[in-house]
């Protein structure tokens, strides 16, 4: 399945519903059962975007915990408020994940900030019907989908670019949906998401999900807003979505090893973070 | 289920396969033996054993034998629950071999039966079960499944399939002992049956049990 298809399927049906008919021919899966059952992970990522906004959290290294907490009693000098929101959201549910809460892993752990930021925000500022959430949800799976098809979801296979950058994608294109019902807008915004950050590794420090995944949630929420906001003002990615994951996926390949999540390499190599994880260590064991 | 996976699972942070997958293993233990048992061993390799604390591998692993669900916030709390519900626990490091790096070997008795369970946390929340007592399998807990010991003579399966009533989705085969006639039947489903008590009475099967997967 690529978004091309997608996109052409869905002139002669609205995109979720596409998205949906294709997981029923492929799983077999009934698309009411299946719209409910998203409905209920979409549930629990407002939810927990509401009970853990700004708050501060124990996480299991100590390395964050307070982000949240320090931005929610910022006022913000550049961001609008949907940013603002969005930004604060990601950095909570990141922090809660780091502190063993409750997540949806959208589409994993690591980076299950980023949508939980965009939904929130659209879900506090601009009053929607939960259907409408739920069918850009919809379209921001589909879109996860072709990547996890083409490409990877997987850090350890494909670097911070399969993770959080898919996420940006994912929520960018759902975001854009909520206003412009369009697979090309979508299939855009999720293109230049993935583009700018093409090549970013996965080098958390001492292998846990913590620094620098955290605060990479809060900055690229914004990146995925942006995104959509370019999409939605007519800008075009030159290279189409489904090129650019295979582009995605063949730069991930040629990541060396110590880039993929294996704790050795990039931030995780510095002299900062080698001291940080020997403290780590003797505390933990 | 494949957009339920992407948009999800809902879960308890912070990794997947540390936290997630770790948990499902020792549930589907807990799930074996339908309760908590009196105490247990588990035995951590390679990536399990070097950043366990660090990623709640442990407190999984206790709530998972202890029957929680992966999304239960007191999967955070399992060490203090487990010591208010009297649960026997230990955790320590050994080379199991060549195996998955994500691997635990669950070592459980209750009501003085004693069982073994090996699985393996293969990324994103996957799992296989590769090893019930003493007996290798394969097992991804994407199926309904009924572990069955029963007598190794002719029939003894056909007797087993037959009472099955839902469709068969993959079977496994082992004898464990073939002085003592016993072999050990897994049987993958594609639904739950309604009827195990029924196969329970079967004169040919010891032991059954039904683990239900996990929506």
């Amino acid at each position: 399945m690529t978004w091309k298809e997608i996109s052409e399927m869905s002139k002669n049906m609205e995109l979720h519903e596409v998205i949906l008919t294709l997981e029923m021919l492929e799983n077999g899966d009934d698309p009411v059962n299946l719209k409910n059952m998203l409905g209920d992970i979409l549930k629990v990522i407002l939810e927990e975007s509401e009970k853990q906004y700004g708050k501060k959290q124990k996480t299991l290294t100590g390395l964050t915990g307070e982000n949240a907490f320090k931005f929610r009693n910022y006022s913000p000098k550049l961001m609008g408020e949907f940013n603002y929101i969005a930004t604060t959201t990601a950095l909570s549910i990141a922090e809660s994940n780091a502190s063993m809460g409750r997540i949806a892993a959208c589409p994993t752990a690591g980076s299950s900030g980023i949508i939980p930021g965009v939904y929130y925000s659209l879900y506090k500022l601009f009053n929607p019907s939960f259907e409408d959430l739920l069918n850009s949800f919809i379209v921001s799976g589909g879109v996860g989908n072709v990547i996890a098809k083409k490409a990877t979801l997987s850090g350890a296979a494909g670097g911070c670019q399969a993770e959080i950058a898919a996420a940006a994608a994912m929520a960018a294109a759902g975001l854009s949906y909520f206003f412009i019902k369009s697979a090309d807008v979508a299939g855009n915004a999720a293109a230049l998401a993935l583009k700018s950050l093409m090549g970013l590794v996965c080098d958390p420090v001492g292998g846990f999900v913590e620094v620098p995944c955290v605060k990479r949630n809060g900055n690229i929420v914004n990146l995925a807003i942006s995104s959509a906001e370019l999409a939605m003002s007519g800008i075009k990615s030159v290279i189409p979505l489904d090129e650019v994951i295979d582009a995605m996926y063949k730069v991930g390949k040629s990541l060396p090893e110590s880039l993929r999540e294996t704790g050795e390499g990039g931030i995780a190599a510095t002299p900062t973070a080698r001291k940080l994880i020997d403290n780590i260590k003797n505390n933990l064991f | 289920m494949s957009l339920l996976k992407i948009l999800g699972p809902v879960m308890v942070g912070p990794s997947s396969s540390h936290t997630l997958g770790a948990l499902k293993i020792s549930r589907f233990a807990y799930k074996l033996v339908g309760k908590t048992p009196d105490r247990v061993t588990f035995l951590l390799h390679g990536s399990f054993s070097k950043t366990y604390k660090g990623h709640g591998t442990d407190r999984a692993l206790l709530a998972g034998i202890m029957g929680f669900k992966q999304d239960d916030p007191r999967i955070k709390d399992a060490f203090k629950i487990a010591n208010e519900r009297g649960l026997e626990y230990s955790f320590e490091i050994q080379d199991l071999g060549e195996v998955h790096p994500n691997t635990v070997r669950i070592k459980f008795e209750v009501d003085g039966i004693s069982h073994e369970i090996e699985g393996s946390s293969i990324g994103g929340g996957d799992i296989k079960i590769t090893n019930i007592d003493s007996v290798p399998c394969d097992l991804s807990w994407d199926y309904d499944t009924l572990v069955i010991v029963n007598k190794d003579i002719p029939k003894a399966l056909e007797k087993i399939l037959d009472a099955i009533n839902v469709n068969v989705a993959n079977l496994y085969l082992r004898r464990i002992n073939a002085l003592l006639e016993r072999a050990l039947t897994i049987v993958e489903l594609d639904e739950p049956i309604d009827n195990l008590e029924e196969i329970t009475k079967i004169p040919y099967v010891y032991e059954c049990y039904f683990i239900g997967r996990d929506y």
